[in-house]
């Protein structure tokens, strides 16, 4: 399958944004731009060392980078990561738009068989 | 961020009996999701989806057997079940997504909501394949519109 690689990359971005505290580490660090850990960890009800964990684990999957500051480490988002994780949802979306549209077609070609039995029944009362 | 769930909806000219048919019906099913369907619209009721090597699973090797379990199913409102968990295990919200269909009668016709969520649950397995198969399936959907158009003129000349 060609699409192997994209998936797999896919799934670690998945895995990498599913945990809820993950979640608010990303948020943070989008409202302030650039932090550093123990930046973030004042504004967050964990440790600086789960904080230095979860940033690790952003990295990794690249929704993050870490730019070496003396003896800190600023963090800041990488905004193309974070488009890919909106496109994955996009593409689910769009899917769910496909397949409605086919449940539309069919309803309504079975209403409309529907209604020329009905006319037709009413033809022959007559 | 993204959310974990996504909410479409479409306007359908028919009544809400209709539509249950389409979305819960194996034959139907089989007509706008899997290639075939093995499911009763009862609460907690096992079944499955099958996508087949070239049928709408576009280039599954193999039949892709999905398993989902009805949650809900109230006759002509609400039909909802949990899929994409791996075969044999008990679903929850850890390890399957949850597809939940919303059918609003408005004046003799429907409204119809889906919402999955718990996508992130699943991603890493068949959620994946399922959109890739998704980025193959303009094909069939060529085909379905002939089908109708046939369907259609045919009907035309019986009557």
């Amino acid at each position: 399958m060609t699409g192997a690689l994209a998936e797999t990359e896919d799934d670690a971005l998945w895995a990498a944004v599913a945990d809820p505290t993950r979640r608010r580490v990303l948020d943070a660090l989008l409202e302030r731009g650039e932090a550093t850990t123990t930046t973030l960890a004042e504004g967050l009800p964990v440790t600086r060392q789960a904080v230095a964990k979860h940033l690790v684990v952003l990295d990794r999957v690249g929704l993050v980078a870490g730019q070496r500051s003396g003896r800190e480490v600023r963090y800041a988002v990488r905004p193309e990561r974070l488009d890919d994780a909106a496109a994955a949802m996009a593409r689910v979306a769009a899917q769910w738009d496909r397949r409605l549209a086919r449940i539309k077609r069919l309803a309504e070609s079975v209403q409309a068989e529907a209604r020329i039995d009905f006319q037709h029944r009413q033809g022959e009362a007559r | 961020m993204p959310a974990t769930s996504v909410e479409r909806e479409i306007f359908i000219e028919a009544p809400p009996e209709i539509v249950w048919g389409v979305i819960t019906e194996p034959e139907q099913i089989s007509s706008w999701f899997s290639d075939d369907a093995d499911i009763e619209p009862r609460s907690g009721m096992d079944g499955t989806l099958t996508w087949k090597p070239g049928g709408r699973g576009g280039e599954v090797e193999a039949d892709l057997v999905v398993p989902i379990r009805v949650v809900d199913a109230e006759p002509f409102r609400r039909f909802s079940f949990r899929w994409n968990h791996q075969q044999g295990v008990e679903p929850d919200e850890s390890n399957s997504a949850l597809v939940e269909f919303r059918l609003i009668e408005e004046d003799g016709a429907t409204r119809l909501k889906v919402v999955e969520s718990g996508i992130d649950a699943v991603a890493h397995d068949v959620e994946s394949s399922t959109r890739y198969r998704a980025e193959h399936e303009d094909g069939w959907e060529k085909h379905f519109a002939e089908l109708l158009d046939y369907l259609a003129s045919n009907a035309g000349r019986a009557s």
